[in-house]
């Protein structure tokens, strides 16, 4: 047992949020993806819609959506993720 | 031979070679020599972190066999692609913060030191060690393959030429270096992967006369090419979301990947990776295939789709500027096959031999045999690649699913779930990688999904079932302390 891992250590608590927030950004990207791809790309094509050039189904999808997705990851970085040391000189366990 | 395209692809593997160079020198002054060879010091900044995921996990599938595949699919294979958007977070914000601790608790420098000391067992050592050696050489032999029959079609060297030269440049700075060699190579071959992918893109759309001109000739040729199912309208909405388990999700098993989530600094650099992460690899991946898909009106008719990415390029660039984007997908191939070569080396080094074979082996000991090892693998990989087995892409993607289906459960729920137990984790890996072969083999996409997704359900299941069954057999709480293997013992 010399590795104990004290597992109330304050930081994993951080650490456990910060997991959710993962999963719950990589559902939103799936909905997201998923949603516009066959939501609009279902269509026959002739009544496909256009923007920039690309078919509406794939601009929402997958180039709005990777947009959407770089912006909910600096959100949630700059907002809700905290610093925390990963050494052990916090007291913590020993 | 074509010097102008051969000229910046010959500077580059010599910046390359240099860095490598310079890194080794790195390796002398230091007394920790395993945690720096293999880990490099536990140091990297966010930046070379984020680069470094990348460039290990993006390889030939995605420069060269992914755009080959949407040449012929279209823009529903660019969606399927997509998914990898995810792999730019969801492994650093999974592992997260919490992995990074407890592997400096454990002391671990690889994936299995951590798998280790969390289920103190050594059957578990010896399966990861077993699955991380036979997937990945495999992995890196079809890598190889690729990166030889790259250079082969750029230079016209002969195979065996272009796989030694191949070989020879890779296995310098692996070999001298280790991992921040690596890492520091990896984040230059990333920048020219990204860069690579912009002017070609840019290049192929003017090219294409512009993005509503290529699209209306795609429709006209196929007007499935720009709907989301494929040519043959094939490419069904479930086949494609369970891509996001193949190269999205599952994507935290990777062994290669997984370690240098606990490579990282501090906490502003795994934070500042997110955010490169997701940047670079959303553009590389919606980029490369984009290209691949608006070189169809273009150069029409390729039958062999590895073959799309080098003519596009030497196609819509002037022969100098081919030669400077056509070293992206010589550097994904190379990052991906320098992170392996250690990978498997460290797993028979670390894992294997001072674990159960020589536990007391002195320093020097260990970095003889370090790079003995890891110079003999880079020459077991030449040998297997001389006589290239085909289908790159599936090669590929058969090493990657079976190691997910290894190691997803018992790294994540290792790390979140204190009652897993070392017979779960055991049970998980054998029930994973075995009922991933037998899928391939017998029942391939099983329900129209990707063979991945079923063996990752059955491990988890495995996992969850026996670690309950045998805590509750062999735990009986009674000083409100769990006892058996060691790591349950805290709560």
């Amino acid at each position: 047992m010399k590795y104990e891992v004290d597992q109330k250590d304050p930081r994993f608590k951080i650490s456990h949020r910060e997991a959710w927030i993962g999963i719950i950004l990589v559902t939103i990207n799936f909905i997201w993806w998923f949603g516009f791809a066959y939501g609009m790309g279902s269509k026959s094509v002739e009544s496909y819609s256009y923007v920039w050039g690309l078919p509406a189904w794939f601009f929402y999808s997958c180039v709005a959506g990777f947009v959407v997705m770089v912006i909910l990851v600096v959100f949630a970085v700059k907002f809700l993720f905290k610093e925390v040391p990963f050494e052990d000189e916090g007291g913590n366990s020993k | 031979m074509n010097w102008e395209v051969m000229i910046p692809l010959i500077i580059f593997l010599i910046v390359i070679f240099f860095i490598g160079f310079w890194a080794s020198k790195q390796l002398k002054n230091t007394n920790t020599f395993l945690e720096e060879y293999f880990l490099g010091g536990r140091q990297l900044g966010g930046f070379i972190l984020a680069m470094t995921m990348i460039a290990t996990y993006g390889s030939a599938s995605s420069f060269i066999g992914g755009p080959g595949v949407a040449y012929n699919q279209g823009l529903g294979w660019v969606l399927l692609s997509m998914a990898q958007v995810a792999t730019g977070y969801f492994v650093l914000m999974v592992l997260g913060k919490k992995f990074a601790i407890v592997a400096r608790k454990y002391n671990a420098v690889t994936l299995i030191d951590f798998l280790k000391e969390r289920y103190q067992s050594k059957w578990v050592v010896l399966l990861s060690a077993l699955s991380i050696i036979i997937f990945l050489f495999s992995a890196m032999a079809a890598q190889w393959v690729g990166g030889a029959r790259l250079i082969e079609s750029l230079t016209g060297l002969s195979y065996t030429a272009a796989l030694f030269l191949f070989a020879a440049s890779v296995m310098v700075y692996v070999i001298i270096g280790g991992f921040r060699a690596v890492a520091l190579t990896d984040t230059v071959q990333g920048v020219v992967m990204f860069f690579g992918t912009l002017i070609l893109l840019v290049a192929t759309v003017i090219a294409g006369g512009g993005l509503s001109n290529i699209i209306s000739d795609l429709s006209a040729e196929n007007p499935n090419l720009i709907t989301p199912f494929g040519h043959d309208g094939s490419l069904t909405p479930l086949y494609v979301s369970s891509f996001w388990i193949l190269v999205g999700v599952g994507v935290v098993g990777l062994p290669q990947v997984t370690v240098r989530a606990m490579s990282y600094k501090d906490s502003k650099a795994m934070h500042k990776a997110l955010i490169i992460g997701t940047i670079v690899v959303g553009f590389i991946m919606l980029g490369m295939h984009l290209i691949g898909v608006f070189a169809r009106p273009i150069l029409p008719g390729i039958d062999v789709g590895d073959k799309v990415m080098p003519m596009i390029a030497m196609e819509v660039l002037p022969a100098w500027l081919a030669g400077i984007v056509l070293a992206a997908p010589m550097a994904a191939i190379m990052s991906t096959v320098d992170s392996l070569l250690l990978i498997v080396s460290s797993a028979v080094v670390k894992d294997v031999y001072l674990n159960y074979i020589k536990p007391d082996a002195t320093d020097n000991n260990i970095k003889n045999i370090s790079l003995t090892v890891t110079t003999v693998l880079g020459v077991l990989v030449f040998l297997m690649a001389l006589s290239p087995p085909d289908l790159l892409i599936w090669l590929n993607l058969f090493s990657f699913g079976g190691l997910e289906a290894a190691f997803i459960w018992p790294v994540v729920l290792g790390l979140y779930w204190n009652t897993g137990n070392k017979f779960g984790a055991i049970t998980s890996m054998i029930l994973g990688v075995g009922s991933y072969i037998l899928f391939h083999t017998y029942y391939p996409n099983a329900f129209g999904m990707h063979t991945v997704v079923l063996p990752i359900l059955i491990s988890l299941i495995g996992f969850i079932t026996v670690s309950l069954a045998t805590n509750h057999s062999f735990n009986k709480p009674s000083d409100g302390k769990l006892q058996t293997d060691g790591k349950e013992g805290v709560f």
